[in-house]
Protein backbone atom coordinates (compact mmCIF):
# COMPACT_ATOMS: atom_id res chain seq x y z
CA UNK A 1 0.00 0.00 0.00
CA UNK A 2 1.32 3.41 -0.96
CA UNK A 3 1.78 6.53 1.11
CA UNK A 4 -0.07 9.85 1.25
CA UNK A 5 1.77 13.16 0.78
CA UNK A 6 1.95 13.63 4.53
CA UNK A 7 3.22 10.11 5.16
CA UNK A 8 5.95 10.59 2.55
CA UNK A 9 7.17 13.81 4.15
CA UNK A 10 7.24 12.21 7.60
CA UNK A 11 9.03 9.12 6.26
CA UNK A 12 11.67 11.35 4.66
CA UNK A 13 12.24 13.06 8.01
CA UNK A 14 12.51 9.80 9.87
CA UNK A 15 15.10 8.27 7.57
CA UNK A 16 12.66 5.55 6.58
CA UNK A 17 11.49 4.23 3.23
CA UNK A 18 8.02 3.55 4.47
CA UNK A 19 5.73 4.54 7.33
CA UNK A 20 2.15 3.55 7.93
CA UNK A 21 -0.80 5.14 9.68
CA UNK A 22 -0.85 4.57 13.45
CA UNK A 23 2.91 4.16 13.86
CA UNK A 24 4.77 6.47 16.24
CA UNK A 25 7.88 8.08 14.81
CA UNK A 26 10.38 10.67 15.84
CA UNK A 27 10.96 13.10 12.97
CA UNK A 28 13.55 15.79 12.46
CA UNK A 29 12.18 19.34 12.35
CA UNK A 30 12.88 22.11 9.86
CA UNK A 31 11.20 24.84 11.86
CA UNK A 32 9.91 25.24 15.42
CA UNK A 33 7.55 28.15 16.11
CA UNK A 34 6.06 29.84 19.15
CA UNK A 35 4.31 33.10 20.01
CA UNK A 36 4.10 35.43 23.00
CA UNK A 37 1.48 33.25 24.73
CA UNK A 38 2.97 29.83 24.15
CA UNK A 39 6.71 30.62 24.25
CA UNK A 40 7.06 31.60 27.94
CA UNK A 41 5.88 28.25 29.38
CA UNK A 42 7.90 26.50 26.64
CA UNK A 43 11.05 28.41 27.55
CA UNK A 44 10.65 27.33 31.17
CA UNK A 45 10.38 23.68 30.11
CA UNK A 46 13.28 24.13 27.69
CA UNK A 47 15.61 24.94 30.55
CA UNK A 48 14.19 22.02 32.52
CA UNK A 49 15.01 19.49 29.83
CA UNK A 50 18.07 20.71 27.97
CA UNK A 51 21.68 21.68 28.28
CA UNK A 52 20.63 25.26 27.67
CA UNK A 53 21.33 25.66 23.95
CA UNK A 54 18.74 25.46 21.17
CA UNK A 55 19.36 22.86 18.47
CA UNK A 56 19.65 25.40 15.65
CA UNK A 57 19.31 29.16 15.90
CA UNK A 58 18.01 29.55 12.33
CA UNK A 59 15.31 26.89 12.68
CA UNK A 60 13.31 28.55 15.42
CA UNK A 61 10.82 31.37 14.90
CA UNK A 62 9.49 33.47 17.77
CA UNK A 63 6.74 35.93 16.97
CA UNK A 64 5.10 38.33 19.43
CA UNK A 65 1.72 38.68 17.75
CA UNK A 66 -1.10 37.71 20.12
CA UNK A 67 -1.03 40.40 22.77
CA UNK A 68 1.50 42.60 20.96
CA UNK A 69 2.08 45.50 20.77
CA UNK A 70 1.85 44.75 24.50
CA UNK A 71 -1.69 45.32 25.66
CA UNK A 72 -0.96 45.38 29.40
CA UNK A 73 1.81 44.82 31.92
CA UNK A 74 1.39 41.06 32.07
CA UNK A 75 1.62 40.67 28.31
CA UNK A 76 4.63 43.00 28.28
CA UNK A 77 6.27 40.63 30.78
CA UNK A 78 5.48 37.65 28.55
CA UNK A 79 6.98 39.34 25.50
CA UNK A 80 10.03 40.28 27.55
CA UNK A 81 10.67 36.63 28.49
CA UNK A 82 10.51 35.66 24.83
CA UNK A 83 12.64 38.59 23.64
CA UNK A 84 15.38 37.93 26.20
CA UNK A 85 15.42 34.25 25.31
CA UNK A 86 15.69 35.13 21.62
CA UNK A 87 18.65 37.44 22.29
CA UNK A 88 20.38 34.99 24.64
CA UNK A 89 20.05 32.17 22.16
CA UNK A 90 20.75 34.43 19.17
CA UNK A 91 17.59 33.24 17.47
CA UNK A 92 17.70 34.53 13.89
CA UNK A 93 13.95 34.58 13.35
CA UNK A 94 12.71 36.67 16.22
CA UNK A 95 10.53 39.44 14.87
CA UNK A 96 10.10 42.57 16.92
CA UNK A 97 7.36 45.14 16.39
CA UNK A 98 8.17 46.80 13.08
CA UNK A 99 9.11 43.59 11.31
CA UNK A 100 6.47 41.37 12.78
CA UNK A 101 3.05 40.30 11.71
CA UNK A 102 0.80 37.38 12.50
CA UNK A 103 3.03 34.31 12.67
CA UNK A 104 1.23 32.28 10.00
CA UNK A 105 1.24 35.20 7.59
CA UNK A 106 4.92 36.03 8.01
CA UNK A 107 6.57 32.61 8.04
CA UNK A 108 5.67 31.82 4.40
CA UNK A 109 6.16 35.47 3.41
CA UNK A 110 9.69 35.51 4.81
CA UNK A 111 10.45 32.23 3.06
CA UNK A 112 10.97 30.31 6.30
CA UNK A 113 8.84 27.36 5.22
CA UNK A 114 9.02 25.54 1.88
CA UNK A 115 7.58 22.37 0.37
CA UNK A 116 8.69 19.13 2.00
CA UNK A 117 9.43 20.69 5.40
CA UNK A 118 8.30 19.33 8.75
CA UNK A 119 7.21 22.21 10.97
CA UNK A 120 5.78 22.28 14.47
CA UNK A 121 4.42 25.37 16.13
CA UNK A 122 3.01 26.03 19.55
CA UNK A 123 -0.08 27.40 17.90
CA UNK A 124 -2.90 25.33 16.50
CA UNK A 125 -3.00 27.22 13.18
CA UNK A 126 0.52 26.13 12.32
CA UNK A 127 -1.28 23.83 9.87
CA UNK A 128 -1.42 26.88 7.52
CA UNK A 129 1.87 26.00 5.78
CA UNK A 130 0.40 22.88 4.23
CA UNK A 131 -0.54 25.30 1.44
CA UNK A 132 3.13 25.14 0.42
CA UNK A 133 3.27 21.35 0.38
CA UNK A 134 4.87 21.13 3.83
CA UNK A 135 3.80 19.02 6.80
CA UNK A 136 3.05 21.46 9.58
CA UNK A 137 1.05 21.00 12.71
CA UNK A 138 0.21 22.64 16.00
CA UNK A 139 1.56 21.37 19.31
CA UNK A 140 1.73 22.63 22.89
CA UNK A 141 4.48 24.52 24.65
CA UNK A 142 6.20 21.41 26.04
CA UNK A 143 6.43 19.81 22.59
CA UNK A 144 7.79 23.08 21.29
CA UNK A 145 10.39 23.13 24.09
CA UNK A 146 11.41 19.59 23.19
CA UNK A 147 11.66 20.63 19.53
CA UNK A 148 13.88 23.61 20.39
CA UNK A 149 16.12 21.40 22.51
CA UNK A 150 16.43 18.35 20.27
CA UNK A 151 15.31 19.36 16.77
CA UNK A 152 12.94 16.44 16.87
CA UNK A 153 9.29 15.79 17.53
CA UNK A 154 7.18 12.70 18.11
CA UNK A 155 4.27 12.01 15.79
CA UNK A 156 1.67 9.37 15.26
CA UNK A 157 1.55 8.83 11.50
CA UNK A 158 -1.90 10.06 10.46
CA UNK A 159 -4.31 8.47 8.05
CA UNK A 160 -5.93 10.88 5.61
CA UNK A 161 -9.04 12.20 3.97
CA UNK A 162 -8.66 13.14 0.34
CA UNK A 163 -10.54 16.19 -0.86
CA UNK A 164 -10.92 16.23 -4.59
CA UNK A 165 -11.54 19.73 -5.89
CA UNK A 166 -12.85 20.35 -9.40
CA UNK A 167 -13.93 23.41 -11.42
CA UNK A 168 -13.56 27.06 -10.49
CA UNK A 169 -15.05 29.14 -7.66
CA UNK A 170 -17.49 31.87 -8.76
CA UNK A 171 -16.80 35.59 -8.49
CA UNK A 172 -17.16 36.28 -4.77
CA UNK A 173 -16.23 32.83 -3.52
CA UNK A 174 -12.85 32.46 -1.83
CA UNK A 175 -10.76 29.90 0.01
CA UNK A 176 -12.65 30.85 3.17
CA UNK A 177 -15.96 29.76 1.67
CA UNK A 178 -14.40 26.50 0.48
CA UNK A 179 -13.10 25.57 3.92
CA UNK A 180 -16.24 26.68 5.79
CA UNK A 181 -18.31 24.66 3.33
CA UNK A 182 -16.10 21.62 3.90
CA UNK A 183 -16.18 21.95 7.71
CA UNK A 184 -19.95 22.26 7.45
CA UNK A 185 -20.01 18.89 5.71
CA UNK A 186 -17.61 16.92 7.90
CA UNK A 187 -18.03 18.70 11.27
CA UNK A 188 -15.54 20.00 13.84
CA UNK A 189 -14.25 16.51 14.52
CA UNK A 190 -14.68 15.18 10.98
CA UNK A 191 -10.94 14.94 10.35
CA UNK A 192 -9.81 14.35 13.94
CA UNK A 193 -6.18 13.08 14.03
CA UNK A 194 -6.12 12.90 10.21
CA UNK A 195 -4.51 14.71 7.32
CA UNK A 196 -6.70 16.60 4.91
CA UNK A 197 -5.05 16.20 1.53
CA UNK A 198 -6.37 18.43 -1.23
CA UNK A 199 -6.05 17.41 -4.85
CA UNK A 200 -7.81 17.57 -8.19
CA UNK A 201 -8.07 19.78 -11.24
CA UNK A 202 -9.67 22.56 -9.20
CA UNK A 203 -6.49 23.21 -7.19
CA UNK A 204 -5.00 25.32 -9.99
CA UNK A 205 -7.93 27.71 -9.69
CA UNK A 206 -7.09 28.56 -6.08
CA UNK A 207 -4.56 31.32 -5.37
CA UNK A 208 -1.81 30.77 -2.80
CA UNK A 209 -3.73 33.01 -0.40
CA UNK A 210 -6.83 30.83 -0.87
CA UNK A 211 -4.74 27.76 -0.07
CA UNK A 212 -3.26 29.34 3.06
CA UNK A 213 -6.79 30.13 4.24
CA UNK A 214 -7.99 26.59 3.53
CA UNK A 215 -5.08 24.86 5.30
CA UNK A 216 -5.29 27.37 8.17
CA UNK A 217 -8.72 26.09 9.12
CA UNK A 218 -7.95 22.37 8.75
CA UNK A 219 -7.66 22.34 12.56
CA UNK A 220 -11.27 23.51 12.79
CA UNK A 221 -12.23 20.10 11.42
CA UNK A 222 -9.90 18.52 13.99
CA UNK A 223 -7.25 17.68 11.37
CA UNK A 224 -3.62 17.15 12.22
CA UNK A 225 -2.64 18.94 9.02
CA UNK A 226 -3.98 20.13 5.71
CA UNK A 227 -1.82 19.90 2.62
CA UNK A 228 -1.86 20.92 -1.04
CA UNK A 229 0.23 19.45 -3.84
CA UNK A 230 2.99 21.65 -5.25
CA UNK A 231 2.20 23.23 -8.62
CA UNK A 232 3.49 26.18 -10.62
CA UNK A 233 1.78 28.67 -8.35
CA UNK A 234 3.52 27.15 -5.32
CA UNK A 235 6.87 27.14 -7.10
CA UNK A 236 6.50 30.77 -8.16
CA UNK A 237 5.58 31.71 -4.60
CA UNK A 238 8.59 29.92 -3.12
CA UNK A 239 10.96 31.38 -5.73
CA UNK A 240 9.72 34.84 -4.91
CA UNK A 241 9.87 34.47 -1.13
CA UNK A 242 12.53 31.95 -0.22
CA UNK A 243 16.14 31.18 -0.90
CA UNK A 244 15.79 27.61 0.34
CA UNK A 245 15.59 24.45 -1.76
CA UNK A 246 12.41 22.50 -1.53
CA UNK A 247 11.28 18.92 -2.00
CA UNK A 248 8.03 18.02 -3.74
CA UNK A 249 6.08 14.98 -2.60
CA UNK A 250 3.13 13.51 -4.46
CA UNK A 251 0.87 10.82 -3.04
CA UNK A 252 1.42 7.30 -4.35
CA UNK A 253 -1.23 6.17 -6.82
CA UNK A 254 -2.20 3.39 -4.41
CA UNK A 255 -2.14 5.55 -1.28
CA UNK A 256 -4.93 4.66 1.12
CA UNK A 257 -7.47 7.31 2.09
CA UNK A 258 -10.09 6.79 4.81
CA UNK A 259 -12.54 8.80 2.79
CA UNK A 260 -12.69 10.76 -0.46
CA UNK A 261 -14.79 13.90 -0.63
CA UNK A 262 -15.62 15.55 -3.95
CA UNK A 263 -16.20 19.26 -4.09
CA UNK A 264 -17.25 21.15 -7.19
CA UNK A 265 -15.88 24.63 -6.48
CA UNK A 266 -18.32 26.25 -8.94
CA UNK A 267 -21.29 25.23 -6.77
CA UNK A 268 -20.03 26.78 -3.52
CA UNK A 269 -21.77 29.96 -2.37
CA UNK A 270 -20.42 32.53 0.09
CA UNK A 271 -20.67 30.68 3.39
CA UNK A 272 -21.07 31.81 7.00
CA UNK A 273 -20.50 29.91 10.27
CA UNK A 274 -23.04 30.87 12.89
CA UNK A 275 -22.27 30.80 16.61
CA UNK A 276 -20.82 28.92 18.39
CA UNK A 277 -19.15 26.39 16.18
CA UNK A 278 -17.29 26.62 12.85
CA UNK A 279 -19.36 23.71 11.49
CA UNK A 280 -22.65 25.56 12.02
CA UNK A 281 -22.59 26.78 8.42
CA UNK A 282 -25.17 28.36 6.14
CA UNK A 283 -24.86 29.64 2.61
CA UNK A 284 -25.36 33.39 2.50
CA UNK A 285 -28.66 32.81 0.67
CA UNK A 286 -30.19 30.81 3.50
CA UNK A 287 -28.54 32.66 6.42
CA UNK A 288 -30.66 34.86 8.64
CA UNK A 289 -29.62 38.49 8.03
CA UNK A 290 -28.93 39.36 11.66
CA UNK A 291 -27.91 42.92 12.59
CA UNK A 292 -24.32 43.47 13.70
CA UNK A 293 -22.15 45.78 15.80
CA UNK A 294 -18.68 45.04 14.50
CA UNK A 295 -16.74 43.70 11.52
CA UNK A 296 -13.21 42.31 11.69
CA UNK A 297 -11.15 41.74 8.54
CA UNK A 298 -7.77 40.21 9.30
CA UNK A 299 -6.14 37.29 11.21
CA UNK A 300 -3.96 34.40 10.13
CA UNK A 301 -6.94 33.15 8.13
CA UNK A 302 -7.69 36.27 6.08
CA UNK A 303 -5.04 38.93 6.64
CA UNK A 304 -3.26 38.59 3.28
CA UNK A 305 -3.26 40.65 0.07
CA UNK A 306 -6.12 38.78 -1.62
CA UNK A 307 -8.20 39.53 1.46
CA UNK A 308 -7.33 43.22 1.57
CA UNK A 309 -8.10 43.55 -2.15
CA UNK A 310 -11.38 41.71 -1.81
CA UNK A 311 -12.49 43.96 1.05
CA UNK A 312 -11.45 47.05 -0.94
CA UNK A 313 -13.50 45.98 -3.96
CA UNK A 314 -16.60 46.11 -1.78
CA UNK A 315 -15.72 49.16 0.28
CA UNK A 316 -14.51 51.38 -2.58
CA UNK A 317 -16.70 54.45 -2.82
CA UNK A 318 -19.04 53.20 -0.10
CA UNK A 319 -19.46 53.93 3.61
CA UNK A 320 -19.76 51.41 6.40
CA UNK A 321 -23.18 51.42 8.05
CA UNK A 322 -23.41 53.97 10.84
CA UNK A 323 -22.57 52.32 14.13
CA UNK A 324 -20.82 49.26 12.69
CA UNK A 325 -17.25 49.34 14.02
CA UNK A 326 -15.16 48.12 11.12
CA UNK A 327 -11.62 47.06 11.98
CA UNK A 328 -9.18 46.00 9.27
CA UNK A 329 -5.90 44.37 10.30
CA UNK A 330 -3.30 43.61 7.64
CA UNK A 331 -1.54 40.38 8.62
CA UNK A 332 2.01 41.67 8.26
CA UNK A 333 4.04 44.83 7.69
CA UNK A 334 4.52 43.69 4.10
CA UNK A 335 0.79 43.30 3.50
CA UNK A 336 0.21 46.65 5.21
CA UNK A 337 2.73 48.44 3.00
CA UNK A 338 1.44 46.80 -0.16
CA UNK A 339 -2.09 47.86 0.80
CA UNK A 340 -0.82 51.43 1.24
CA UNK A 341 0.87 51.33 -2.16
CA UNK A 342 -2.21 49.99 -3.89
CA UNK A 343 -4.35 52.70 -2.32
CA UNK A 344 -6.43 50.23 -0.32
CA UNK A 345 -5.83 51.88 3.04
CA UNK A 346 -7.25 55.13 1.64
CA UNK A 347 -10.32 53.24 0.45
CA UNK A 348 -10.76 51.72 3.92
CA UNK A 349 -10.39 55.01 5.77
CA UNK A 350 -12.72 56.82 3.38
CA UNK A 351 -15.26 54.08 3.95
CA UNK A 352 -15.13 54.71 7.69
CA UNK A 353 -13.09 51.66 8.72
CA UNK A 354 -10.10 51.76 11.02
CA UNK A 355 -6.76 50.11 10.28
CA UNK A 356 -4.69 48.43 12.97
CA UNK A 357 -1.05 47.50 13.01
CA UNK A 358 -0.59 43.74 12.41
CA UNK A 359 -1.68 41.73 15.47
CA UNK A 360 -3.96 38.83 16.40
CA UNK A 361 -5.86 41.31 18.55
CA UNK A 362 -9.60 40.67 18.56
CA UNK A 363 -9.38 37.23 16.93
CA UNK A 364 -8.83 35.61 20.33
CA UNK A 365 -10.51 38.33 22.37
CA UNK A 366 -7.13 39.85 23.20
CA UNK A 367 -7.41 43.54 22.38
CA UNK A 368 -8.31 45.98 19.57
CA UNK A 369 -12.01 45.19 19.29
CA UNK A 370 -13.47 43.18 22.16
CA UNK A 371 -17.23 42.58 22.10
CA UNK A 372 -19.55 43.63 24.93
CA UNK A 373 -22.50 41.65 26.27
CA UNK A 374 -24.88 40.54 23.51
CA UNK A 375 -22.89 42.16 20.68
CA UNK A 376 -22.40 40.52 17.32
CA UNK A 377 -19.49 40.58 14.89
CA UNK A 378 -18.98 39.29 11.39
CA UNK A 379 -15.35 38.29 11.34
CA UNK A 380 -12.89 36.76 8.88
CA UNK A 381 -11.17 34.90 11.72
CA UNK A 382 -11.41 31.16 12.31
CA UNK A 383 -13.20 30.47 15.60
CA UNK A 384 -16.58 31.49 16.92
CA UNK A 385 -16.54 29.63 20.22
CA UNK A 386 -18.37 31.05 23.24
CA UNK A 387 -16.46 34.08 24.54
CA UNK A 388 -13.85 33.93 21.79
CA UNK A 389 -14.00 37.65 20.97
CA UNK A 390 -15.21 39.02 24.27
CA UNK A 391 -18.23 38.66 26.53
CA UNK A 392 -19.62 35.16 26.84
CA UNK A 393 -22.96 36.27 25.42
CA UNK A 394 -21.37 37.95 22.38
CA UNK A 395 -21.56 36.24 19.00
CA UNK A 396 -19.09 35.76 16.16
CA UNK A 397 -20.13 34.94 12.59
CA UNK A 398 -17.25 33.62 10.51
CA UNK A 399 -17.10 34.63 6.86
CA UNK A 400 -14.88 35.72 3.97
CA UNK A 401 -13.58 39.29 3.58
CA UNK A 402 -16.18 39.85 0.85
CA UNK A 403 -19.07 38.91 3.15
CA UNK A 404 -17.53 40.80 6.08
CA UNK A 405 -17.10 43.99 4.02
CA UNK A 406 -20.60 43.71 2.56
CA UNK A 407 -21.99 43.24 6.06
CA UNK A 408 -20.11 46.34 7.24
CA UNK A 409 -21.81 48.35 4.51
CA UNK A 410 -25.29 46.94 5.11
CA UNK A 411 -25.16 46.92 8.94
CA UNK A 412 -26.32 43.32 8.92
CA UNK A 413 -25.08 40.01 7.63
CA UNK A 414 -25.02 40.46 3.86
CA UNK A 415 -23.66 38.87 0.72
CA UNK A 416 -21.35 40.77 -1.65
CA UNK A 417 -23.93 40.67 -4.45
CA UNK A 418 -26.35 42.73 -2.37
CA UNK A 419 -23.82 45.56 -2.21
CA UNK A 420 -22.90 45.19 -5.85
CA UNK A 421 -26.43 46.05 -6.98
CA UNK A 422 -26.74 49.05 -4.67
CA UNK B 1 -1.80 4.57 40.55
CA UNK B 2 -5.42 5.61 40.58
CA UNK B 3 -7.71 8.62 40.79
CA UNK B 4 -10.85 8.91 42.84
CA UNK B 5 -13.45 11.65 43.02
CA UNK B 6 -16.86 12.80 41.93
CA UNK B 7 -17.73 13.30 38.28
CA UNK B 8 -17.99 16.78 36.84
CA UNK B 9 -19.98 16.13 33.69
CA UNK B 10 -19.44 18.21 30.54
CA UNK B 11 -20.75 17.86 26.97
CA UNK B 12 -19.33 17.34 23.46
CA UNK B 13 -16.77 19.58 21.71
CA UNK B 14 -15.65 21.41 24.84
CA UNK B 15 -13.08 23.78 23.33
CA UNK B 16 -9.94 25.21 24.88
CA UNK B 17 -11.38 28.75 24.83
CA UNK B 18 -14.13 27.46 27.07
CA UNK B 19 -11.70 25.59 29.34
CA UNK B 20 -9.62 28.74 29.79
CA UNK B 21 -10.51 31.96 27.96
CA UNK B 22 -7.74 33.78 26.09
CA UNK B 23 -8.14 36.87 28.27
CA UNK B 24 -6.42 34.94 31.08
CA UNK B 25 -3.47 33.74 29.02
CA UNK B 26 -1.00 36.37 30.10
CA UNK B 27 0.11 33.90 32.75
CA UNK B 28 0.79 30.16 32.79
CA UNK B 29 0.48 29.85 36.58
CA UNK B 30 -1.70 26.79 37.34
CA UNK B 31 -3.47 28.41 40.30
CA UNK B 32 -4.18 31.69 38.53
CA UNK B 33 -5.53 29.81 35.52
CA UNK B 34 -7.55 27.43 37.70
CA UNK B 35 -9.59 30.34 39.09
CA UNK B 36 -11.08 30.83 35.63
CA UNK B 37 -11.52 27.17 34.64
CA UNK B 38 -14.70 26.80 32.48
CA UNK B 39 -15.76 30.31 33.50
CA UNK B 40 -17.73 31.16 30.34
CA UNK B 41 -19.54 27.83 30.56
CA UNK B 42 -20.50 27.96 34.23
CA UNK B 43 -18.81 30.47 36.49
CA UNK B 44 -19.76 28.54 39.63
CA UNK B 45 -18.04 25.33 38.51
CA UNK B 46 -14.73 26.01 40.26
CA UNK B 47 -16.53 26.23 43.59
CA UNK B 48 -18.06 22.79 43.07
CA UNK B 49 -14.74 21.03 42.50
CA UNK B 50 -13.10 19.12 45.34
CA UNK B 51 -9.48 18.00 45.06
CA UNK B 52 -9.34 14.80 43.02
CA UNK B 53 -12.60 15.22 41.08
CA UNK B 54 -12.84 13.78 37.60
CA UNK B 55 -14.03 15.55 34.46
CA UNK B 56 -16.26 13.34 32.31
CA UNK B 57 -16.93 14.72 28.83
CA UNK B 58 -18.24 13.64 25.43
CA UNK B 59 -16.66 13.81 21.98
CA UNK B 60 -13.68 15.86 20.81
CA UNK B 61 -12.74 17.22 24.24
CA UNK B 62 -10.17 20.03 24.10
CA UNK B 63 -10.71 21.07 20.49
CA UNK B 64 -9.44 24.45 19.33
CA UNK B 65 -6.22 26.14 20.28
CA UNK B 66 -2.91 24.59 21.23
CA UNK B 67 -2.78 26.36 24.59
CA UNK B 68 -1.18 24.10 27.16
CA UNK B 69 -2.85 26.46 29.61
CA UNK B 70 -5.99 24.32 29.14
CA UNK B 71 -4.69 21.06 30.68
CA UNK B 72 -2.68 23.16 33.16
CA UNK B 73 -5.88 24.94 34.28
CA UNK B 74 -7.66 21.59 34.64
CA UNK B 75 -4.85 20.19 36.74
CA UNK B 76 -4.59 23.41 38.74
CA UNK B 77 -8.32 23.26 39.51
CA UNK B 78 -7.72 19.99 41.35
CA UNK B 79 -9.03 17.63 38.67
CA UNK B 80 -7.19 14.31 38.91
CA UNK B 81 -8.20 12.82 35.59
CA UNK B 82 -10.29 13.46 32.48
CA UNK B 83 -12.49 10.80 30.91
CA UNK B 84 -13.98 11.51 27.47
CA UNK B 85 -15.35 9.62 24.51
CA UNK B 86 -12.39 11.02 22.56
CA UNK B 87 -10.04 14.01 22.40
CA UNK B 88 -8.81 16.65 19.99
CA UNK B 89 -5.25 15.71 19.12
CA UNK B 90 -3.26 18.70 20.39
CA UNK B 91 -5.04 18.54 23.73
CA UNK B 92 -4.34 14.79 23.89
CA UNK B 93 -0.60 15.18 23.50
CA UNK B 94 -0.43 18.28 25.69
CA UNK B 95 -2.09 16.43 28.55
CA UNK B 96 0.48 13.63 28.53
CA UNK B 97 3.29 16.09 28.01
CA UNK B 98 2.36 18.06 31.14
CA UNK B 99 1.32 15.02 33.17
CA UNK B 100 -2.50 15.28 33.27
CA UNK B 101 -3.89 11.75 33.05
CA UNK B 102 -6.64 11.42 30.46
CA UNK B 103 -8.47 8.34 29.35
CA UNK B 104 -10.78 7.45 26.47
CA UNK B 105 -13.97 5.51 27.09
CA UNK B 106 -17.21 5.88 25.16
CA UNK B 107 -19.09 3.74 27.64
CA UNK B 108 -17.92 5.69 30.69
CA UNK B 109 -18.61 8.96 28.91
CA UNK B 110 -22.20 7.90 28.24
CA UNK B 111 -23.03 6.15 31.52
CA UNK B 112 -21.47 8.41 34.14
CA UNK B 113 -23.75 11.15 35.48
CA UNK B 114 -22.77 14.41 37.12
CA UNK B 115 -21.86 13.78 40.76
CA UNK B 116 -21.29 10.00 40.47
CA UNK B 117 -18.35 8.74 42.56
CA UNK B 118 -15.67 7.45 40.18
CA UNK B 119 -12.42 5.52 40.58
CA UNK B 120 -9.93 5.15 37.72
CA UNK B 121 -7.14 2.61 37.74
CA UNK B 122 -4.45 3.83 35.34
CA UNK B 123 -2.60 0.53 35.26
CA UNK B 124 -5.55 -1.51 34.09
CA UNK B 125 -7.50 1.30 32.37
CA UNK B 126 -10.51 0.28 34.42
CA UNK B 127 -13.09 2.91 35.38
CA UNK B 128 -15.36 2.11 38.34
CA UNK B 129 -18.60 3.93 38.97
CA UNK B 130 -19.02 3.50 42.74
CA UNK B 131 -22.43 5.22 42.73
CA UNK B 132 -23.94 2.98 40.05
CA UNK B 133 -21.79 -0.02 40.87
CA UNK B 134 -20.64 -0.40 37.26
CA UNK B 135 -17.26 -0.90 35.62
CA UNK B 136 -16.16 0.42 32.23
CA UNK B 137 -13.11 -0.26 30.13
CA UNK B 138 -10.84 2.62 29.09
CA UNK B 139 -8.69 2.54 25.94
CA UNK B 140 -5.20 1.23 26.66
CA UNK B 141 -2.38 3.71 26.07
CA UNK B 142 -0.05 3.02 23.15
CA UNK B 143 3.38 1.86 24.33
CA UNK B 144 4.98 5.12 23.27
CA UNK B 145 2.59 7.13 25.46
CA UNK B 146 3.22 4.75 28.34
CA UNK B 147 6.90 5.62 28.13
CA UNK B 148 6.09 9.31 28.41
CA UNK B 149 3.80 8.63 31.37
CA UNK B 150 6.48 6.51 33.05
CA UNK B 151 8.85 9.44 32.84
CA UNK B 152 6.27 11.82 34.32
CA UNK B 153 5.70 13.75 31.08
CA UNK B 154 7.73 14.77 28.06
CA UNK B 155 10.34 16.71 30.03
CA UNK B 156 11.36 13.60 31.97
CA UNK B 157 11.19 11.55 28.81
CA UNK B 158 13.54 13.85 26.91
CA UNK B 159 15.88 14.08 29.91
CA UNK B 160 16.13 10.28 29.88
CA UNK B 161 17.23 10.78 26.26
CA UNK B 162 19.76 8.30 24.89
CA UNK B 163 18.26 5.43 22.99
CA UNK B 164 14.81 6.85 22.38
CA UNK B 165 15.08 5.92 18.70
CA UNK B 166 14.96 2.26 19.71
CA UNK B 167 11.83 2.68 21.74
CA UNK B 168 9.63 3.91 18.93
S1 LIG C 1 -4.88 35.43 14.26
FE1 LIG C 1 -6.18 34.34 15.73
S2 LIG C 1 -6.12 32.21 15.15
FE2 LIG C 1 -4.46 33.25 14.08
S3 LIG C 1 -2.66 32.93 15.38
FE3 LIG C 1 -3.60 34.86 15.98
S4 LIG C 1 -5.03 34.35 17.64
FE4 LIG C 1 -4.49 32.46 16.61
Amino acid sequence: MGMTMTQKILAAHTGREYVKAGEFVEASLDMVLANDITAPPGIKEFYNMSSGKVFHKDKIALVPDHFAPNKDIQSAQQCKIMREFAYDQQITNYFEIGEMGIEHVILPEKGLVVAGDVVIGADSHTCTYGALGAFSTGVGSTDMACGMATGKGWFKIPSAIRINLVEKPSKWVTGKDVILHLIGIIGVDGARYKSMEFCGSGVKNLSMDDRFTICNMAIEAGAKNGIFPVDNRTRDYMKEHSIRDWVEHTPDSDAFYDEIIHIDLSTIRPTVSFPHSPDNTYSIDEAEKISINQVIIGSCTNGRMDDMRMAARILKGRRVFKGVRTIIIPGSQKVYLQAVEEGLIKIFIEAGAIISTPTCGPCLGGHMGILAEGERAVSTTNRNFIGRMGHKSSEVYLASPAVAAASAVMGRLAGPEEVEVM
Amino acid sequence: MDAKGKAIKLGDNIDTDLIIAARYLSTADPYELAKHFMEDYDDTIVNKISQGDIVVAGKNFGCGSSREHAPIAIKGAGISCVIAENYARIFYRNSFNIGLPIIESKEASERIMDGDRIRVNFNTGEIENLTKNETYKGEAYPEFIQNIIKNGGLVGYVKEGGNRENEI
